[in-house]
């Protein structure tokens, strides 16, 4: 009993040395799903603390703890951060939604900021970017580049935002190549270079000269360029040490600007739980420079749609569009409401296969 | 569903890069078990090799040279396991176990400033004529050259364990150190060397990832094929070429599972994924039905003394 309470006391003292310390600069935390030399998604996370670091200098402490697996290890990761005094946690992977919302919970003074989910809380922010819109450019290069009419498709997880960038895509696709067929694998991964590279090489082995890939890692890109005569895009990041061929262009995720204003709202006390889901226009996506190995005419469709998404003219889902079981899903001139698409598991009509379970 | 989709000679030619890693390493940990000592640091050897081979292949630009850094790595860690296991007489299922965990930590560290580089390219072998032949061209003459090393190390293996003096001089320490000792056979000696001739494949197997499978680094991407390798070497019966065929048929079965997802084929991913470990588990046990036993003196410690 009374090692307890010594112990406990002496967590308490140290509690508040901490808290006395910390009092004047404010605390940023990040949990990382991959390494931050992945270059791809985690990659573009750390990119953000940076500009949070170089905005604010003194005035902030980022931390951030890389290769966090999703599931009780980013509970614990999360606790422990909270517990050195972050004020703000950025979550970056959808699987750390409920460890989130558990961890929030314990801490009511600290702000979270969840990326790609849907809870939320008094304290716990979700953000997301509108990758479709980025998928609906690269459709509409795949489609045109295509000579096999056969495009892969590296999904990691059967999650609404990975399926959404599949019909994304597919629907942009077949409007330029009505005969373009998708062959879909799923990696059950975001980050796992032998299973991604293991992944691309089969698809390419299946006449697919088209690689898009919803997973971190550059393997998939080194498996096309081993291959010859394959296009791939570069996912989160640009990857740009891939092209001008096999990497014809990608989808850059921008976080910076909202990691900016969100520690600014910390800072000044106005932070408040919101939804916040930009897309092109917004710049938090962003298209990588497509590279010279695509002809003039397709760079100018593909920059075509970038710009009416990015004006808000078109919709990256616009009717009509059925689902994958023929039912009728967008009227002519309907576009998808936020709901349906946050909350999306079915494929549109022309897609084979199932989504797994 | 599209079974046409699926090329069946790209299909066995990447069914052997996909098999190849494990092969070495299995080979590796058949002899250092035919020599008596359990070594269960294949995958903690396996990841420094990979790292290790990758590093050098990055700095020197050879990757032939990094696939002999990762020999050399792979070997120096098992030394490791042979100083506390045949001289500190430590016990082996432990002192292999923390190998794996040392050279997972330790590879994650030496690895810190590689994750995300190109390394060479290690370049196919291609012969004028035989490499352009239809079907056995791919599959048989236009594979890089750590590949056919993998095949005829198995057939080394198997030729110098059942034919030549030095392996009934292994094989006899393996079984019975006690006699083999009052022999006049080093005891300790073989098994150090065996033991070597373990890491240094293992270290192999691994750049074999990180060098041509991949190629690129990451923390822990062995991803549990030195585990599958130790399994091999017990279902194969201590059989070199039995281990060839699990190795193929695990390989064999990973690539097929992939392209059957690939083809749309309507079974849950979840029991494609699994079909690797149980169809090659199942085969190797019904294989070993023959009752080949264990090496007499496996994981057993040895001192002149007793």
């Amino acid at each position: 009993m009374k090692l307890t309470n010594l112990l406990t006391s002496a967590a308490v003292a140290l509690g508040l040395a901490a808290g006395a310390a910390m009092a004047d600069t404010t605390k940023v935390g990040f949990v990382y799903v991959g390494p931050v030399g992945d270059g791809g998604w985690t990659y573009e996370h750390d990119q953000g603390r940076k500009a949070v670091e170089a905005e604010f200098g003194d005035k902030v402490e980022t931390v951030y703890v890389e290769n966090v697996a999703e599931g009780p290890d980013a509970e614990r990761v999360m606790t422990q951060m909270a517990l050195e005094g972050a004020d703000l946690i950025f979550t970056t992977s959808f699987g750390y939604m409920d460890p989130t919302i558990n961890v929030a919970k314990k801490f009511p003074n600290v702000k979270f900021e969840h990326a790609t989910g849907y809870k939320r809380s008094d304290n716990v922010s979700t953000y997301s970017a509108r990758f479709y819109e980025g998928r609906a450019v690269q459709g509409t290069i795949a489609g045109h580049m295509t000579e096999s009419n056969i495009i892969g498709y590296i999904g990691s997880y059967p999650i609404p935002e990975v399926i959404r960038g599949i019909n994304s895509a597919y629907i942009h696709a077949k409007k330029v190549n009505p005969n373009v067929e998708f062959k879909i694998v799923w990696a059950f991964t975001w980050f796992d270079p032998a299973k991604e590279a293991d992944a691309a090489k089969v698809l390419i082995e299946q006449g697919a000269d088209v690689i898009l890939q919803h997973t971190d890692s550059t393997a998939p890109q080194a498996a096309a360029q081993a291959a010859g005569n394959v296009i791939t895009f570069g996912q989160a990041s640009d990857m740009s040490e891939y092209a001008p061929k096999p990497r014809v262009s990608s989808i850059i995720d921008d976080w910076a600007p909202y990691y900016i204003a969100r520690t600014k709202a910390v800072i000044d006390g106005t932070w408040e739980s919101k939804d916040t889901w930009d897309g092109i226009g917004a710049g938090m996506v962003g298209i990588g420079e497509i590279s010279d190995a695509v002809p003039a005419d397709v760079k100018a469709a593909a920059l075509a749609i970038k710009d009416s998404l990015a004006d808000g003219s078109y919709h990256a889902f616009t009717g009509p569009i059925k689902k994958q079981d023929g039912s009728d899903w967008l009227a002519e001139g309907e576009t998808a409401d936020d709901g349906t698409l946050a909350g999306m598991n079915f494929y549109v009509e022309g897609l084979e296969g199932d989504i797994p379970q | 569903m599209d079974l046409s989709a699926i090329n069946p000679v790209l299909l066995i030619a990447s069914l052997m890069v996909a098999a190849t890693p494990l092969l070495l390493a299995a080979i590796g940990e058949l002899v250092v078990e035919k020599s008596g000592v359990l070594n269960l640091g294949v995958e903690g050897m396996m990841i420094v090799g990979a790292i290790a081979g990758f590093a050098t292949a990055v700095e020197s630009g050879s990757p032939l040279l990094g696939f002999i850094a990762a020999a050399i790595a792979g070997a120096a860690l098992s030394i490791l396991f042979a100083i506390l296991t045949q001289f500190a007489q430590a016990n082996q299922v432990a002192s292999g176990l923390s190998l794996t965990l040392f050279g997972l930590g330790l590879s994650a560290l030496m690895g810190q400033s590689y994750v995300g580089i190109k390394p060479p390219q290690m370049g196919d072998i291609h012969i004028p004529v035989l490499s352009d032949l239809p079907v056995v061209g791919p599959i048989l003459f236009g594979h890089d050259i750590i590949l056919y090393f993998g095949i005829a190390l198995t057939a080394a293996v198997w030729w110098v364990l059942k034919y030549s003096r030095i392996g009934l001089v292994l094989r006899a320490v393996g079984e019975n150190h006690d006699a083999a000792h009052a022999l006049g056979y080093k005891v300790i000696k073989i098994r150090l060397l065996a033991i070597m001739f373990g890491g240094a494949c293992a270290g192999l197997g691994g750049a074999y990832i990180s060098l041509i499978r991949v190629p690129q680094w990451t923390e822990g991407m062995t991803a549990g094929i030195g585990w599958i390798a130790l399994a091999l070497v017990v279902f194969a019966s201590w059989k070199p070429w039995r281990a060839l065929l699990g190795a193929y048929l695990f390989g064999g079965v990973t690539v097929v599972q992939l392209n059957l997802q690939a083809a749309g084929v309507a079974i849950p991913v979840e029991y494609l994924a699994m079909s690797p470990y149980l169809i090659t588990i199942l085969v190797l046990v019904i294989l070993s039905a023959d009752k080949s036993s264990a090496p007499a003196s496996l994981g057993r410690n040895f001192h002149a003394s007793r």
